[in-house]
């Protein structure tokens, strides 16, 4: 049922074949969101597609938003058990909940901040076995709370993002953000995000109908998937335990 | 069109000129300017292989991209090279610009990877840089230092060309347009069709996402030597291949920009355009020698033995090839002036 119920997703994505390796591998993918439509359950999605019990992937999960609790509640409604998975090596988690960088620390002391972020990550990689080593997932939620942490650099955000798509390169592993796309007006100028759009293969973007609010429909996602020169676009419903993703007019309630 | 760009960049600058330079320009609605980089790159890299260029190497400046991707591209395109090849050098900015990477090392959280080798170095070699994001270069720059850095290489002797691309949403126009005055070739890409309002992620909206998401336009502005200005346009489809260069479809030829975006056709089609011209207009001095009827609103349609018949639909108009698109009009009353191609307004003075 929870296979079924997401499967568009999962078939926009490439997901809905095999996951060994993990076709993720190597693909940077991003998720957008905004205040009326959380994007939090692509990520949960995809954090319990990447800990398939078919699959030998490792994921890290870099949490500057939730508790690990928080996590795990989540994932249990969906059928995975993150204690058992961060028992056996399989689930990493950074607890960022309290990360503040220096002020003025933009990458001069790579004592603290995001440097060292990435240095632990990247030790951390390493440190995996061979056969793990190639099938990580790196997930970030969030990076707006990230930028918070710096200071609001954005630039220092974007400079620790381009070191983490260099472990794409290195050890072929995925990077999993998600982001909200109407906290930055356009005044401001909404480079970060462009330049987010620009360096991803995968973009996801979860918006409320053009309608407005609904029922039945609580918003709709559209995949643009750059390795497969493919786009996709549906509505979607979030459950107790499950999402179901639908094309319009076809909901089954 | 993208032949003669490379070109341009193959057969590099006369004695004394500036090296050519090339900006390639996107946006996210249209954002395939990496591939026409990618494009440019492998055709003009193989064209220093052929021997058919000054220029005698290629250095890629890598910001966006690992120096591995590059060969892994040139491979797929046909062009076998390996890292030691003296033809290509790729200088790595993409691994660890900022030497984040160093600082670990120095703590002991790191091994530092070994450092590049020396660039190609020689009075007389000519060689061609291609820069795969001077974006990145701005972001830890300022423009006036990155604008000084590219005219310098222009001038340099040893350039015999320079290309590279820029993300225009990215940047003020003014950025944009400082690029863009250092270049002596612009290379736009533009959606295929511009969405409403600009709004993005619009379901309704979604069939002209998905179709920009394929295809696009692309605008060569050429600089030449006698000052003139010369733009040439095609279109572009990305497929997995990768990119593809048309000549403008007619539909895309016609001018989408006075035309409002609405449900029922403005324009008219080729038939369309033939039957209107073939319509006479009903002005007494395109009369065919008959005489000019008035209507009397007490006649009857019955016609009396001095008159032609009222309806006969040969009345006024005489063109026999038009079976369509006839016009009878008849005077109201003899008072009123014939119509004239004159403007009744010539004779104000203002």
């Amino acid at each position: 049922m929870n296979q079924r119920s997401s499967s568009l997703l999962d078939e926009a994505l490439g997901l809905d074949q095999v996951i060994e390796p993990w076709p993720l591998r190597g693909r940077v993918l991003t998720i957008e969101d905004r205040v009326e439509t959380s994007g939090s359950f692509v990520l949960h999605h995809l954090l319990k597609r990447s800990l398939s019990p078919n699959s030998s992937n490792v994921s890290i999960l870099i949490a500057f938003s939730q508790p690990f609790s928080h996590y795990d509640r989540v994932l249990r409604k969906l059928g995975c058990n993150l204690v058992s998975q961060r028992d056996n090596g399989r689930f990493l988690f950074f607890d960022m909940l309290k990360l503040q960088c220096p002020v003025g620390d933009e990458g001069i002391t790579p004592g603290g901040g995001l440097i060292a972020l990435f240095g632990k990550i990247h030790k951390t990689i390493s440190a995996l076995p061979e056969i793990s080593r190639k099938n990580v997932s790196i997930i970030i939620d969030d990076l707006s709370l990230m930028e918070v942490a710096a200071n609001g650099s954005s630039n220092y955000v974007l400079d620790f993002l381009h070191y983490c798509r260099t472990l794409t390169s290195e050890f072929d592993c995925s990077l999993i953000t998600l982001n909200h796309e109407d906290i930055y007006s356009i005044e401001d100028g909404r480079t970060f995000l462009l330049q987010m759009e620009y360096s991803t293969d995968i973009l996801i973007k979860v918006e409320p109908l053009a309608t407005g609010l609904a029922a039945d429909v609580h918003g709709q996602l559209t995949v643009s998937n750059k390795g497969r020169n493919k786009a996709s676009n549906f509505h979607f419903k979030v459950k107790e335990n499950v999402v179901e993703c639908f094309y319009p007019g076809r909901s089954r309630d | 069109m993208a032949e003669s760009i490379c070109r341009a960049l193959r057969d590099g600058a006369l004695e004394g000129e500036l090296a050519p330079a090339l900006t390639i320009k996107d946006s996210v609605a249209s954002p395939f300017g990496v591939q026409v980089l990618d494009h440019v790159l492998s055709q003009f890299f193989s064209c220093i292989l052929a021997g058919k260029s000054p220029s005698r190497g290629l250095i890629v400046v890598s910001f966006s991209r690992s120096p591995s991707f590059y060969f892994e591209l040139l491979k797929i395109k046909g062009i076998s090279v390996d890292s030691s090849d003296k033809r290509i050098h790729i200088l790595d900015c993409y691994n660890d610009p900022l030497g984040w990477k160093d600082r670990l090392a120095e703590t002991g959280n790191f091994r530092a990877p070994s450092h590049e080798a020396s660039i190609l170095r020689g009075g007389k070699i000519r060689f061609s840089i291609a820069i795969d994001s001077v974006d990145e270069m701005l972001r830890h720059a300022s423009v006036s230092s990155v604008a000084r850095l590219l005219s310098n290489l222009r001038s340099h002797d040893q350039i015999s060309s320079i290309f590279w691309l820029l993300h225009s949403d990215l940047h003020t126009g003014r950025v944009t347009s400082v690029l863009e005055y250092l270049s002596s070739m612009v290379a736009s890409l533009e959606p295929s069709i511009e969405l409403a309002n600009g709004q993005r992620g619009d379901m309704e909206n979604f069939s002209l996402i998905e179709h920009n998401s394929k295809k696009g336009k692309f605008h060569v502005r050429f600089k030449k030597r006698n000052g003139r200005v010369r733009v040439m346009s095609e279109e572009v489809h990305i497929e997995q291949s990768g990119i593809n260069f048309t000549s403008l479809s007619t539909e895309g030829a016609i001018n989408h920009g006075l035309v409002p975006k609405v449900q029922f056709n403005l324009q008219l089609s080729e038939k369309e355009r033939i039957d209107k011209a073939n319509v006479v207009l009903p002005f007494e001095h395109q009369g065919n020698g008959k005489p000019i009827e008035i209507y009397d609103g007490r006649r009857s349609l019955v016609n009396s033995k001095h008159e032609r018949p009222v309806a006969a639909v040969e009345n006024v108009q005489t063109n026999e090839d038009s079976s369509w698109g006839e016009i009878i009009y008849y005077r109201d009353s003899d008072d009123e002036m014939p119509d004239s191609d004159e403007d009744p307004d010539d004779d104000l003075d203002i």
